[in-house]
């Protein structure tokens, strides 16, 4: 799919030519969250077109290749084990039997060095034996999160959360904060609730990933939308939703106008709102209320393609490892151009068995945008260099003599992330918690206006933005038989304190 | 529909949605949720097939009327006592 327009001439391929002028449904944007909510809407008996302005689907669910058989996943590791029963429900059997558990997680820094299966079994163990905390301790510790929800005092901060349970220990916080910050981005400053809510996901069965790659991923995701009878059409990028009377009527797409009865955008939620429809056709309340919401943060990321004849052993090296040289855990210092913090997917072999026999390391770091933005291309090409340079330095210690064993190595910034997936300062893991009020309340602005994808830090990764997807496919097919009551807003909420992330 | 017919719709899509549940010897009278490990995002998934299948709308307020089979047939038996049974 993503070479065919090298050979199409001088005549731009028209990327709409076979989709009809009217739909149910128009989803903008095929991220997990969209690409759900498609299948499940087509499944219901909807007539359904999803449109991408990339060549690719999948959003931030993607890939790339290099000569040589390598190919580099963007997000693939560390997944929660309820993706298994999300994919088997609203995608395929097939699907949801590729996914395995991760091997190992790996953190070492100035506080610690340990390797863990991930699963809440082992982190109690390694609490007590290792980090000599009282065991009632670290199962209050537990229980609390667990039993949080989304009803919750939203108040509490991460940071506050660690401090009643392990006051004045910096390292426990550490282990406890570093991979879900990899995870979705959050801080110690976001609420204690999407922490819990999160951190409890991944606790109960530890962490997983797509056997096959990202690539067969998406590759069996686009024949379960053809088998349903979703319209997907590639390069189309919407410029604008059209209203008629407060309700939804069209989307303008490539020069054409395509009628709809209701939209799932699964374009950044500020984009929906400020871009797509237009500030004017909202309440004033509502509008201050999407101008405050914050953007995540956006990633670096290093891709590093080991030689043909060379390995690297997961028994040591992990799946994911959490490495950092910073003293503390600190926000300020995971964002710094200042690198301290990396987290390394290792790909091995076993990731794709099918595949040529390849080793590959990604380096991800979050980053902000405005670090990277406005550089003079001079500068951003000699940053990026820096980035890959200052990666093998700190991974030398893990991978000895990396620089001789590599073939490739290149970097992507927010620069990167945003023209790929056009989100707004590329961010990579969506919205703030607030984002989450803001996205669920735009089918009372606008009747048939829905936005499904990450927000609110629960409702993203891989799982939290196809269960979201899932939830606003069912207000919309609600919506779409009675005409009537469009929100299941309550309902929702129950749901995003159980299934996120 | 029936109450039994009915009853047997509901059990169709609970064998769909939980598949290495065991319904056979289900209690009607106890909570679902007590004897399958269903979760919320299940119980849309109920809605949703219930949409589907029947084209029976389950407003929002009226979840609470799916935690058992005996009060799941009881809502749904006015709503779809004119439906006929394919």
């Amino acid at each position: 799919m993503a070479m065919e327009c090298a050979t199409l001439g001088p005549m731009p391929k028209d990327f709409l030519k076979n989709a009809q002028s009217r739909y149910d449904v128009v989803v903008i944007g095929s991220g997990l969250a969209g690409l759900t909510a498609a299948n499940v809407l087509a499944r219901q008996g909807r007539s359904v077109l999803l449109l991408e302005q990339h060549y690719k689907l999948g959003g931030m669910a993607t890939w790339f290749k290099r000569p040589g058989g390598h190919i580099f996943d963007i997000s693939l590791h560390g997944f929660p084990y309820g993706m298994v029963k999300s994919c088997r429900r609203y995608w395929s059997k097939e699907i949801a039997d590729s996914i395995v558990q991760l091997d190992g997680v790996r953190f070492d820094n100035p506080m610690f060095s340990l390797q863990t299966s991930f699963t809440r079994e082992d982190f109690t163990k390694k609490l007590i034996e290792n980090f000599k905390l009282a065991p009632e301790q670290v199962h209050a510790f537990f229980d609390k999160a667990r039993g949080m929800n989304f009803y919750d005092d939203q108040q509490t901060t991460t940071r506050e959360l660690f401090d009643e349970f392990f006051p004045g220990r910096e390292d426990v916080i550490r282990l406890l904060m570093e991979p879900i910050t990899y995870a979705n981005g959050s801080t110690l400053e976001d609420p204690a609730i999407s922490y819990g809510i999160v951190f409890s996901n991944f606790m109960s069965k530890g962490v997983f990933t797509f056997r096959g790659g990202t690539d067969k991923l998406i590759g069996q995701m686009t024949e379960v939308l053809q088998e349903s009878g979703v319209d997907v059409c590639i390069r189309c990028d919407v410029t604008k939703i059209n209203l008629n009377h407060g309700k939804v009527a069209s989307v303008e797409v490539n020069g054409r106008t395509i009628e709809c009865d209701a939209i799932v955008s699964n374009a950044n939620l500020r984009a929906t709102i400020f871009n797509l429809v237009g500030e004017e056709k909202f309440d004033r309340g509502f509008i201050d209320d999407a101008r405050a919401v914050r953007l995540n943060n956006s990633s670096t990321q290093v891709y590093m393609a080991m030689r043909e004849d060379e390995s690297l052993d997961v028994n040591e090296l992990g799946d994911l490892l959490f490495s950092s040289t910073a003293p503390t855990f600190q926000t300020e210092a995971l964002l710094s151009r200042d690198i301290t913090s990396r987290t390394y997917s290792f790909y091995y072999p076993k990731v794709r068995p099918e595949g040529q026999p390849r080793h590959l390391i990604v380096s991800s770091t979050n980053a902000r945008h405005e670090d990277w933005a406005d550089l003079p291309d001079d500068d951003y090409e000699a940053s990026k260099k820096d980035l890959c340079e200052t990666t093998l330095d700190a991974l030398d210690k893990y991978v000895p003599n990396v620089r001789e064993r590599l073939v490739h190595i290149e970097a992507s910034t927010p620069r990167t992330f945003q023209h790929y997936t056009a989100h707004i300062a590329g961010a990579s893991f969506g919205t703030k918690f607030e984002g989450l009020a803001v996205s669920r309340a735009l089918p009372q602005q606008i009747t048939g206006l829905y936005h499904a994808g990450s927000v609110g830090i629960i409702m993203s990764g891989w799982l939290g933005a196809m269960n979201y997807g899932v939830i606003v496919a069912n207000e919309v097919d609600n919506q779409l038989m009675t005409g009537g009551s469009a929100s299941t807003t309550g309902f929702e909420k129950t749901v995003a304190g159980e299934v996120a992330s | 529909m029936t109450r039994e017919e009915i009853r047997g719709e509901v059990l169709e899509i609970l064998k769909d949605i939980a598949p290495d549940e065991d319904l056979s010897n289900l209690d009607d009278k106890a909570s679902f949720r007590e004897q399958m490990e269903l979760d919320s995002m299940d119980f849309l998934d109920i809605v949703m097939e219930l949409r589907k299948r029947h084209r029976v709308q389950v407003p929002e307020d009226d979840y609470v009327e799916l935690a058992s089979m005996e009060s799941t047939v009881n809502y749904l038996e006015p709503l779809m006592k004119d439906i006929q049974k394919v």
